[in-house]
């Protein structure tokens, strides 16, 4: 009887273990179904290298490139932000801080990952992207740098919080050993406790990115919307994911715009996906 | 002279008193055990030498410790020179999550050697030491972490060798290995006797017995008795000494 109770709980733990994954799987085929029925009128090398994207023009173009440089401007800025800035503050919440602060610091930013991204899209657009604007001197202050700073402070609560945790696992028996060799904090720091807790400071800056290119209100509201390819990073872009939330409403289903939105997303999940994998590489690297 | 001299040192964890008036002196290029049950203070005694027991909140210490003449505890003294002139082994083999040779070399490198050809030489110096060079030569870039526990100990030393210390404290190097690796590091450090003076905390009594030339019976933070190993071990004089050495306690 306590045999087959067993099982039973073994065969439903497995099940859901096994739910998750079939939901990927699902989520992809969703995706995938309407995403490749655009195909069919539209050529593939058109989608992925068109430079225009503009549903309602006569023939409609429906090119992801000035989509995807878009998301790739606005990543690329908030991770040159964000990770410096993340790392830092992660060696010196677990290593430098005495204990009451770093209690304080944690808590502090767990808080900033608690904000809602639409309070740093409010706050984006009223303070940021007039900041922007006057510093340097544009016609408008909703640009793709704007984004990527509103961006990157959505990145640095999950770059800290997993990096931290990756440092303080440093055993103690490092630090001692560094330190009985005459070593300072310093040396330390960069030359053992970095290098020990490499894997888990990929892997948070890889989840880091990954909030990143997902993240779609705060976007749509401060880099102006402008499915251009841009110049540089002053000017307004659209995302990818600005651009699904921004036209899904308008679209028809069943239609070819409809469909590109769907190929849009696919394009987005492949990215992330692969984000996900070399994250997970990281954690799990095994060395020789 | 002795090389160390430890006079009326006193130290508090806290409210805790650890160390009570320990009065020692450690001949140069000769090893002296630390024996004594759990908790009676070696190991705090053996952090003195080096000050790793600043690395704890609330220690405090009165006293002095004379390393080749300098009192360690002045105000003035540099931490750095210190640890590289009194390096420390530890319980567990600690080497770095990096390649063998990086490990060897990492104490040359932030003592600001930075030219491959002497660096090479340091690490084939080092390793040869301790017996790991004919065994590694051509695996320099082994993971550390990946080698056996004894190899792993044997880099440790090797590491420290590196820095060219003149004191080498052992904090029972031998408590994670199985005998015959313990046989092993044991005729290794008969063999840096010859230029180390050499400090062993033990829990094991034989080890003590077999490999050091002075010893220290330690108890609830007071050094009971030192003196030559033979004597310590076949006439204590204290009454302590001879119930801990017979196995009444510990």
């Amino acid at each position: 009887m306590r045999k087959f109770r067993e099982s039973l709980i073994e065969k439903f733990i497995l099940l859901n273990g096994l739910a998750s994954i079939l939901f990927v799987i699902l989520i992809f085929f969703f995706l995938a179904k309407d995403g490749v029925a655009l195909f069919k009128t539209v050529r593939l090398s058109d989608f992925l290298f068109g430079i225009f994207w503009d549903p309602l023009a006569e023939p409609p173009q429906f090119g992801i490139v000035p989509l995807f440089l878009g998301s790739l401007m606005v990543t690329f800025g908030a991770t040159a932000i964000s990770v410096p800035l993340g790392i830092a503050c992660a060696i010196f919440i677990g290593e430098i801080a005495p204990r009451w602060m770093r209690e304080f610091l944690k808590a502090g930013v767990e808080l900033l990952a608690a904000i809602p991204s639409i309070v740093i899209g409010f706050i984006g657009m009223t303070m940021m992207a007039p900041f922007v604007k006057k510093m340097f001197s544009l016609p408008t202050g909703l640009t793709a740098l704007s984004g990527a700073i509103a961006l990157a402070f959505m990145a640095i609560p999950t770059i800290v919080s997993i990096m931290e945790d990756a440092i303080s696992a440093v055993p103690r028996s490092y630090r001692e050993g560094s330190f009985a060799l005459g070593a300072t904090h310093w040396q330390t720091i960069y030359r053992v406790i970095i290098p020990a807790a490499s894997s888990g400071i990929v892997a948070s800056v890889m989840l880091g990115i990954g909030r990143v290119i997902g993240e779609t209100m705060a976007v749509m509201m401060i880099t102006g919307n402008a499915a251009v390819i841009p110049r540089t990073i002053l000017e307004p872009v659209r995302t990818m994911t600005a651009t699904i939330a921004a036209e899904m409403g308008e679209t028809v289903r069943g239609s070819d715009h409809y469909f590109a939105l769907f190929a849009v997303g696919m394009v987005l999940f492949l990215i992330t996906f692969a984000i996900n994998l070399i994250a997970d590489a990281a954690l799990h690297r095994e060395r020789k | 002279m002795s090389m160390i001299e430890v006079k009326d040192l006193n130290l508090y964890y806290g409210d805790f008193q650890a160390l009570i008036d320990v009065n020692v002196n450690i001949d140069r290029r000769k090893i002296t055990a630390l024996i004594g049950p759990s908790g009676c203070g070696k190991s705090t005694l053996l952090r003195t030498l080096n000050r790793m027991n600043d690395l704890i909140d609330g220690v405090r210490i009165t006293g002095s410790v004379i390393i080749d003449g300098e009192d360690i505890y002045r105000e003035k003294t540099d931490l750095i020179r210190l640890r590289k002139k009194v390096g420390m082994v530890f319980q567990r083999p600690n080497p770095f999550p990096l390649s063998i040779y990086d490990n060897i070399a990492y104490g040359s490198r932030i003592h600001g050697i930075r030219q491959r050809g002497e660096l090479d030489r340091i690490v084939e110096t080092a390793l040869s030491r301790v017996h790991l060079w004919e065994d590694f030569k051509d695996r320099l870039d082994r993971f550390a972490l990946n080698l056996s526990l004894e190899q792993q100990q044997r880099l440790c030393i090797a590491r420290l060798i590196a820095v060219t210390p003149e004191v080498v404290l052992m904090d029972e190097p031998c408590s994670a290995l199985d005998p015959v690796a313990t046989a092993n590091i044991e005729e290794l450090m008969y063999e840096l006797k010859k230029d180390y003076t050499i400090v062993i905390v033990t829990h094991n009594m034989q080890q003590a017995a077999r490999v050091s030339d002075r010893t220290g019976f330690m108890l609830l933070g007071r050094l009971i008795e030192y003196g030559d190993t033979g004597s310590v071990f076949t006439s204590p004089r204290d009454k302590k000494t001879e119930e801990y050495i017979t196995g009444r306690y510990g």
